[in-house]
């Protein structure tokens, strides 16, 4: 895949590795400088090359460094990621950009490992002098850019799931979730699933923070209803192997079995419960995971299955934004847009607006146009609560074809339901109001 | 049978399938570690090779078991050329550069898998006639895994006979005891260094097409694999093949059982029975003793 | 050529303008700051490998249990840096004299897969204290140091300053490291590596000094991850990963075990190739091991290791060309005789 990159970036860095290990090595003959492989990227197409210069440039572009695991077990997902991204960035350049600027996405790999973000997120705010940063899939590696741009002064879009990002002590005011937290999603398929399933679900959970925040937010959930656990199995991250659970949960007799793992995991957890016939005994909810995921295991271990999720293509049927950004962005990429792919989309242009309307880059003004401000990109409206930046928006559960019409109408949507009742309050959050 | 009883019974069926697989890769490991003193670190890419070759046969033929058959085929001759073309370049030093070229390969075969078959996985799909659970009396039990066990059980069979009935393998015997005093006795190094690498990694490879169905197949689907398997071969003992399907059994046990008391630990309780069999019988369970 | 030479018998010098140079010719200071401490990283690493002949396959442990350690030290306490520097090489040194002690009852493939073991237990512990250490989420709140001298707050709040007390640290250390290699005990380490047996044969207690190289690596490498966590002031779970006790090992392997400033020159264009191909291309790690594979072809002792016997080859004529070092085994058993 290629990357916008300018000539001058380049030469840069093609200079940097040969005398390296030469002054290093106190040796004579230089190391073979390994730089050189990538120089046909150079004169890669830039993002906003397909707009038409409309106006004059008023000053340099405005650069949004979009840091994310695209390279990681997320690569599919962070692809489509950045493809909404893109996409946001191409229109606003073909309306003639910002404050008459154009617009550049700087793009940066933190192979979904934390202390590559950290280092990228400080080069893209000191070398790359990014205005912006958005991006992330993965709540690590969203919290290690936050510690970077909430120091540096830098608003930061975060577009991965995580309870701790909007809450103190991680949250800064120059952070924003645009994406769904852990506890809203979970808040909202509870209590569906509480309400048509039964009150007795047994949870196998993935043992990292994103698992422990679902099964926080589920926990709640089954208390309010007056519901009853029929048991709880924390599994490691990546496991290989599910089906020694199966005898188990079989033996508790719940009501429902609720996935509260991302990915591969869900991928595969899902598939050996069929494989062990759990899934023709009870319902099947999975808190959340990519449609990637869905995609992947197709409907022969997805179909029937329920699930909670942020956006899905088909609301363009009924929600004229998300209309217009599916028409749009299917012109363009041959495909309708993935979930995070609308997170990315929304939150750059979102962004952009802010900027449009406080007259200027400076973070302070940006924030406080952006600060409870109500927004409509694709999802009906949204929008961003004052005390902590999280996106108030709607939740949606669905219900996984058993039959997938093509690679991408797999799901149906069953259930909607938001608004502040299913975030945390803003005191849980540790805030003032 | 009560209810814990059946648990437990089942327990031990899904652990004996999980530890297949590690058997069917820890022989292959022990094999080029034996012969060759190399730490296979690509052992986990040839893995995931195989299943996406095994993929494609059967995209095209509609056959699983032909896939079973062509995959290892295919990842053991990729391995010969490798072994010929790269291998025994460093072949006179097989010390600790050998680390940094087979890792190197492995992130490259990686790579490749994503540019040729893409990013995203492919899912589970376990071959027709194998989809349903079976009734063992006392429980369901899906079939395929059944299939996995026995796959296994033949397969290294096969290669014990191998190693212990032909030419080949009494050379191959030989030359994981001693195998500078082989070559000194005339046989050809090179031929059946390359082919002992090859049949390595196309054990690897077959075991990449028996996984797909139970983990599904995706590009990294050998890297956490490979960490275990190299647990599997010095739990069972260096350069022992006994020792690797003991312990790739073993393995699968202790796995499948934290899990049913204490799953958090599962994945760390492969690594304290590890340190215990090494504190204890550094040689390993089946090992010769040093 | 002769230059050279004499620029050899000072290596020190030469790595202080090295590290001068540095951010001249690399991206980005952040990078650098990475590369310097990778570098210490891997050199301590080497000081078992290269001079001691024992392979670990858990040295992020002791980089891990480092980084923590510094970290928890500025968060919890609010100590000053080189309080928590101390601590967290103390820390690392002091678990590395846990492990060395148990590990070092054995040789070979089943040390490597000891030290393994531990470094999974550290991994499971500091995932599991999420309370303490944020589990996978990372440990963050770490406050902004200082050096904390009167009249000189050199404060470690972006790349430059970080850079430059990196660079600092990084020096004294490898000095230090330096003379621990050149002082007697660095040359009954190479003993026992040449021959383990016959070392023990001459009156030494090959373990125990063994043991004392181990913790010595154990406190280098400490004190590097506790020069990353302020490079940083993030401290991500991966770091106690066995992905990077792998990543260590190439790098030194990279650059030449065994030789002065290999594993240093080898984190450097381990770390530097990956920055600078992961910018222009997703995948770039087809490059990055297709770069690995060429260098064992192109360098198969290491970069510095290669080089090294280039010079010394053209230097010398054949007839009293030096042997090359034997390389370090990883099936290396004790062998009798």
């Amino acid at each position: 895949m290629m990357r916008r990159t300018s000539r001058r970036q380049f030469l840069r860095y093609a200079l940097a590795a040969a005398p390296l290990g030469l002054a290093a090595c106190a040796q004579a003959t230089p190391v073979g400088a390994p730089a050189s492989k990538p120089g046909g990227q150079a004169s890669a197409p830039s993002p906003a090359s397909g707009a038409p210069a409309a106006k004059p440039s008023a000053g340099p572009p405005i650069k949004i460094g979009f840091i994310s695991g695209f390279t990681g077990l997320y690569a599919a997902e962070v692809a489509a990621q950045f493809a909404g991204a893109q996409y946001a960035v191409e229109q606003v350049n073909s309306r003639g950009g910002v404050l008459g600027r154009q617009v550049v996405l700087v793009q940066r790999d933190d192979a979904l490992r934390p202390d590559e973000a950290t280092r990228r997120t400080q080069e893209l705010v000191e070398n790359e002098k990014v205005d912006f940063v958005v991006g992330s899939l993965s709540a690590a590696t969203q919290l290690a850019i936050n510690t970077v741009t909430s120091k540096a002064g830098v608003i930061f879009v975060s577009l991965s799931q995580s309870d701790k990002i909007t809450a103190m002590p991680d949250f800064s005011k120059y952070t924003f979730h645009e994406s769904l937290t852990p506890r809203q999603t979970s808040t909202v398929v509870a209590r569906w699933a509480l309400q048509n399933l039964g009150k007795r679900p047994y949870l196998l959970v993935a043992d990292y923070a994103f698992g422990h925040e679902h099964l926080d937010g589920w926990r709640r959930q089954i208390q309010a209803a007056g519901g009853q656990e029929a048991g709880v199995d924390l599994h490691p991250l990546g496991a290989p192997d599910f089906s020694a659970f199966f005898p188990k949960i079989l033996a508790a007799r719940p009501d429902f079995l609720v996935l509260a793992n991302f990915g591969k995991d869900t991928l595969k957890s899902a598939q050996q419960a069929v494989a062990f016939g759990l899934k023709q005994q009870m319902p099947i909810v999975i808190s959340i995971t990519s449609t990637e995921t869905i995609q992947e295991g197709g409907p022969e271990v997805f179909g029937d299955c329920y699930m909670g999720g942020s956006w899905f293509w088909t609301l363009a049927d009924r929600i004229p934004s998300a209309k217009q950004f599916v028409d749009g962005f299917r012109a363009k990429n041959g495909r309708p847009p993935s979930d995070y792919g609308g997170y990315a989309y929304s939150g750059v242009l979102e962004l952009l607006e802010a900027v449009e309307r406080a007259g200027t880059t400076d973070a302070d003004r940006v924030i406080a146009q952006l600060e409870g401000h109500q927004y409509d990109h694709y999802k009906g409206p949204q929008y961003w609560r004052r005390c902590d930046h999280q996106s108030i928006q709607d939740v949606y559960v669905y219900r996984i074809k058993t039959r997938f019409e093509d690679q991408w109408n797999i799901l149906d949507i069953i259930h909607q339901e938001g608004g502040e009742g299913i975030a945390a309050t803003c005191a849980e959050q540790g805030h003032a109001a | 049978m009560d209810a814990t009883l059946v648990a437990l019974v089942t327990q031990l069926f899904t652990g004996l399938a999980v530890g297949s697989l590690y058997v069917l890769l820890a022989v292959g490991l022990a094999l080029i570690f034996g012969v060759l003193g190399i730490t296979n670190f690509a052992h986990g890419a040839f893995f995931a090779l195989g299943a996406y070759v095994g993929l494609t046969v059967l995209g095209r033929t509609g056959n699983f078991w032909l896939a079973l058959a062509l995959a290892p085929l295919v990842v053991g001759l990729l391995g010969l050329a490798v072994e010929r073309g790269l291998m025994q370049r460093i072949a006179a030093r097989a010390d600790v550069m050998s680390l940094l070229l087979t890792y190197g390969l492995a992130i490259m075969l990686v790579e490749i898998i994503k540019l040729v078959w893409g990013k995203t996985g492919y899912p589970p799909t376990v071959p027709a006639g194998l989809q349903l659970p079976v009734n063992l009396g006392f429980a369901y039990f899906p079939a395929y895994r059944l299939f996995v066990i026995g796959l296994a059980l033949v397969v290294t069979v096969a290669v014990i006979l191998l190693l212990e009935r032909t030419d080949w393998g009494l050379i191959i015997r030989a030359a994981t005891q001693d195998r500078e005093m082989v070559s000194l006795l005339g046989v050809e190094n090179g031929r059946f260094l390359g082919l002992t690498f090859a049949l390595g990694v196309a054990l690897a490879g077959l075991a990449g097409v028996a996984a797909g169905p139970i983990v599904g197949i995706f590009p990294d689907m050998g890297t956490d694999i490979l960490i275990e398997s190299f647990v599997v071969v010095v739990v069972g003992g260096l350069g022992s093949l006994r020792g690797a399907i003991a312990g790739g059994l073993l393995i699968g046990l202790v796995i499948s059982f934290t899990t049913l008391v204490w799953p958090a630990v599962s994945q760390l309780s492969i690594f304290i029975l590890m340190a215990l069999v090494l504190l204890f019988r550094p040689q390993g369970l089946l090992g010769r003793a040093a | 050529m002769r230059w050279l030479q004499r620029l050899a018998r000072r290596p020190m010098l030469v790595l202080a303008v090295a590290f001068v140079l540095l951010p001249l010719v690399v991206p980005y200071y952040a990078l650098a700051s990475h590369m310097l401490v990778f570098g210490l990283f891997a050199s301590a690493f080497d000081l078992l490998l290269g001079h001691t002949g024992l392979l670990s396959f858990g040295h992020a442990a002791f980089f891990g249990v480092g980084a923590y350690t510094a970290a928890l030290a500025a968060k919890l306490f609010d100590l000053p840096l080189l309080v928590c520097l101390l601590l967290g090489t103390a820390a690392a040194g002091l678990w590395g004299l846990v492990v060395g002690a148990l590990a070092l009852r054995q040789r070979g493939v089943a040390f490597a897969m000891l030290t393994l073991a531990f470094g999974q237990m550290i991994f499971f512990v500091v995932l599991q204290a999420r309370g303490l250490t944020g589990g996978d989420d990372g440990l963050r709140g770490i406050p902004i140091r200082g050096l904390g001298v009167p009249g000189f707050e050199w404060r470690l709040d972006n790349s430059l300053h970080v850079y430059v007390f990196v660079a600092a640290a990084v020096w004294l250390a490898l000095w230090a490291l330096q003379r621990v290699l050149a002082s007697p005990f660095g040359h009954v380490l190479e003993a026992i590596r040449e021959n383990e047996v016959r070392a023990r044969a001459c009156g030494y207690d090959t373990v125990r000094v063994q043991l004392v190289a181990f913790v010595f690596s154990a406190l280098f490498s400490g004190f590097a991850g506790a020069l990353y966590t302020f490079t940083l002031y993030f401290v991500a779970l991966e770091t106690l990963h066995w992905t990077l006790s792998g990543y260590v090992a190439l790098m030194a392997i990279l650059g030449g075990s065994g030789t002065v400033f290999g594993p240093l020159v080898g984190a450097g264009v381990f770390i530097l190739l990956r920055d600078i191909v992961s910018t222009f291309r997703d995948d770039w790690q087809l490059f990055v091991g297709a770069a690995f594979v060429l260098c064992v072809l192109l360098f198969p002792r290491g970069i510095c290791g290669t080089l090294q016997d280039v010079l010394a080859r053209r230097r010398a004529p054949a007839a009293e060309l030096p042997a090359p070092a034997v390389a370090p085994t990883l099936a290396r058993q004790p062998r009798e005789g």
